[in-house]
């Protein structure tokens, strides 16, 4: 079965071809690209395109590799052997499983993401070299060894605040989501706001990719802000008349959707200032 | 069938990998290419290219080799293949008498006479389509595929050019991974002094089964602080004029730093350090903050690491009013030295390649004033500079 986007996602061709490959070949597909782009949002709807279950493993700066295995709560075992409880007995009862142990055992093949994994320690992704290759892992307290009876499909996202380690690298399909062009930005819109007018559409396109088009911005707007962007738009009901009207005064109704930043906007009252004095 | 792609793109300096390569027939073999070129394109790059940076490298070595598009051949030479190998070819190319006359040429001419050659020999083999390029069987590369039989590493050959052009080679391939964000990160770790402090969160297992056990075999939980790294470094960066050709690696050397070191003062200078630094590295003049400053706010257990190219006039760094941009009262001299004396643990990380050290005065006169403690911005450098950091200057003494 294939991946081809879904009714709220809409993948490119060279997307779908790596998720494709790496599907197939059960390899890691390490996806990169500007914040917003909907890189964390891909392993979710890969996992609904094929009906396959979904695990989301969240990597923090103080996430350890061995998190995503498991943990062995030994205090709650101590705490309980000095009760007399039990389940004291069996160690099995204190181990916790981690998001790759889910994923592994699961009684078919599942969508596993490691979302952000360059927020962890640089030495993170060096810990689960193997655990992602073979897909196994051994557990030191109960002696077992825990192998995947169906390969899940593993999908990385990096926001490159670290490069990551060549050894990690190789065993990656890599693919890295370009902002999309304005035609696939409009199939993405219509798909979040089926009923926009054309006409609001392309005003406030055009003025979207005219902020992108601003040079030294420090956080130039992603898709998803866009999308935050025109639902503020619809929900005033505004008309692409009033959009573009304003457009020329350089800095664009409700921008706070758009920019995050408070030098940014300084940047762009400077810039509406200036276009208003050569216009005047 | 793909060697030869592959070959082109390790030549275009791209860092794939045989491990990678077999990846990418694999998928090709489970027919996720679908046997169109679009598809292909794709999914070779995501098996094989690992970086968006690489990306634009990969685009130039797919076009050369599907499409068969010869570069200008000199465009090429001057971009992708260094002189020396060229001057080598060319001795291999060229018949004794010829060679003696291109000896006297300039390196232009040579390009010219090559480009030449080269044309012609492609019209004599018609099954040579690319020469020298960056995808298929370029007479560099070792995939012994080429019709002008140069091969670099490999049997075969065994005329003493080759064997210099493999040394060239590895040192051009060191020089590649010379330096990068990660690789200084992991040289700044062994900076790394661990202590425990802030809030007890971590459960202190030895603690436990000592208090345990003077409780007579009753549970005693003992937690810890979590370790944290506490080094404490202040960082002096040169901006001046002459530094401008290490700007990048210096901005690798400090975003890495800024990311590993947590306790982390940094200040800029100009050439060298006077009676003031800047906080902001636009050199705006105003906002600077007096040496002395620094030297009494930071305590002797901070370390010192500074970065700059020593290089510029002697004056500047013996006299006073020495500095080209105001009037110092004292001399740099004096200033170095002070800062020394207040913290005993520092080192001077030198972007200049060690190689021009001794014939730069005022490189020297650094190296002196640091008392040897200088070390070159390369990864075996920032290495040793780190564990001597570590140690601390005291065990240098010892020794």
């Amino acid at each position: 079965m294939k991946f081809t986007g879904t009714d709220t996602y809409i993948a490119t061709d060279d997307l779908m071809t790596a998720v494709n490959a790496a599907i197939t070949l059960e390899r890691p597909l390490l996806v990169k690209g500007e914040p917003g782009t909907g890189k964390t949002l891909l392993a979710r709807e890969v996992a609904d395109a094929l009906g396959r279950p979904f695990f989301e493993w969240h990597v923090k700066s103080t996430t350890k590799a061995q998190h995503g295995l498991y943990e062995y709560d030994a205090v709650s075992r101590l705490r309980d052997s000095q009760l007399g409880e039990e389940r004291v007995r069996d160690i099995r009862n204190y181990i916790k499983r981690g998001m790759l142990w889910e994923a592994f055992v699961c009684d078919r093949p599942a969508v596993l993401l490691i979302d952000e994994i360059d927020k962890a320690d640089i030495e993170f992704p060096n810990d689960l070299l193997r655990e992602l290759d073979r897909m196994e892992f051994y557990v030191y307290e109960t002696q077992e060894t825990v192998e995947a009876t169906y390969r899940p499909a593993v999908i990385i996202t990096s926001n490159n605040e670290k490069e990551l380690p060549d050894a990690f690298l190789r065993r990656c399909f890599f693919h890295y989501i370009r902002f999309p062009d304005n035609e696939t930005m409009e199939r993405i819109v219509s798909v979040h706001f089926p009923d926009i007018k054309k006409t609001l559409l392309k005003a406030a396109l055009e003025s979207f990719y005219s902020i992108r088009d601003v040079n030294g911005l420090k956080k130039k707007p992603s898709t998803s802000e866009l999308l935050d962007w025109l639902k503020l738009l619809l929900a005033e009901d505004l008309s692409a008349e009033e959009l573009r009207g304003e457009a020329a005064s350089a800095i664009p109704r409700l921008y706070g959707a758009l920019l995050k930043n408070e030098q940014d906007v300084h940047m762009f009252e400077r810039l509406a200032f200036l276009s208003r004095r050569q216009g005047g | 069938m793909f060697v030869d792609f592959f070959f082109g793109l390790r030549q275009a300096r791209i860092p794939v990998t045989i491990r990678e390569y077999l990846m990418m027939l694999e998928a090709l073999a489970a027919g996720a290419a679908d046997a169109d070129v679009d598809k292909f394109y794709v999914l070779a790059r995501s098996a094989m290219v690992k970086d968006e940076r690489f990306f634009d490298g990969y685009d130039k070595v797919f076009e050369n080799f599907f499409k068969g598009a010869v570069h200008e051949v000199e465009e090429l030479f001057s971009k992708v293949v260094p002189e020396d190998w060229l001057r080598a070819l060319a001795a291999r190319l060229f018949d004794p008498a010829e060679r003696a006359k291109l000896e006297a040429m300039s390196f232009d001419a040579l390009m010219d006479e090559l480009a030449k050659r080269l044309q012609e020999q492609e019209r004599r083999h018609q099954g040579g389509n690319r020469w020298i390029g960056t995808g298929g069987t370029s007479p560099f590369g070792n995939s012994g595929m080429n019709p002008v039989g140069v091969r670099i590493g490999g049997e075969g050959g065994g005329k003493s050019a080759t064997k210099v052009w493999e040394k060239r080679e590895f040192r051009a391939l060191a020089g590649d991974v010379e330096i990068g964000t990660r690789n200084i990160k992991v040289a700044l770790r062994r900076l790394r002094k661990f202590v425990r402090g802030g809030a007890e969160e971590e459960f202190d297992l030895d603690g436990t089964v000592r208090a345990t056990a003077d409780n007579a075999g009753w549970l005693d939980i003992r937690m810890q602080a979590e370790r944290k790294n506490r080094v404490k470094v202040l960082l002096f960066f040169d901006i001046g004029g002459s530094m401008d050709s290490h700007v990048r690696v210096s901005e690798e050397l400090f975003s890495a730093a800024r990311s590993e070191l947590k306790h982390l003062e940094y200040f800029y200078f100009h050439n060298f350090l006077y009676e003031r630094v800047w906080r902001e590295n636009r050199r705006g003049y105003n906002e600077w903050i007096p040496t002395w400053e620094v030297l009494n706010t930071y305590g002797p257990d901070f370390k010192v690491i500074l970065v700059g190219d020593a290089t510029m006039s002697p004056f500047e760094i013996t006299e006073a009013g020495g500095s080209i941009e105001h009037w110092n009262e004292e001399s740099g001299e004096i200033w170095l030295r002070r800062l020394l004396a207040c913290y005993p643990d520092a080192v001077w990380i030198n972007p200049v390649p060690v190689e021009r050290w001794m014939s730069t005065p005022s490189l020297r006169l650094t190296y002196q004033i640091m008392s040897r403690r200088m070390y070159p911005l390369t990864l075996e450098g920032l290495d040793s500079a780190m564990n001597l950091l570590r140690r601390g200057i005291r065990s240098l003494a010892q020794r």
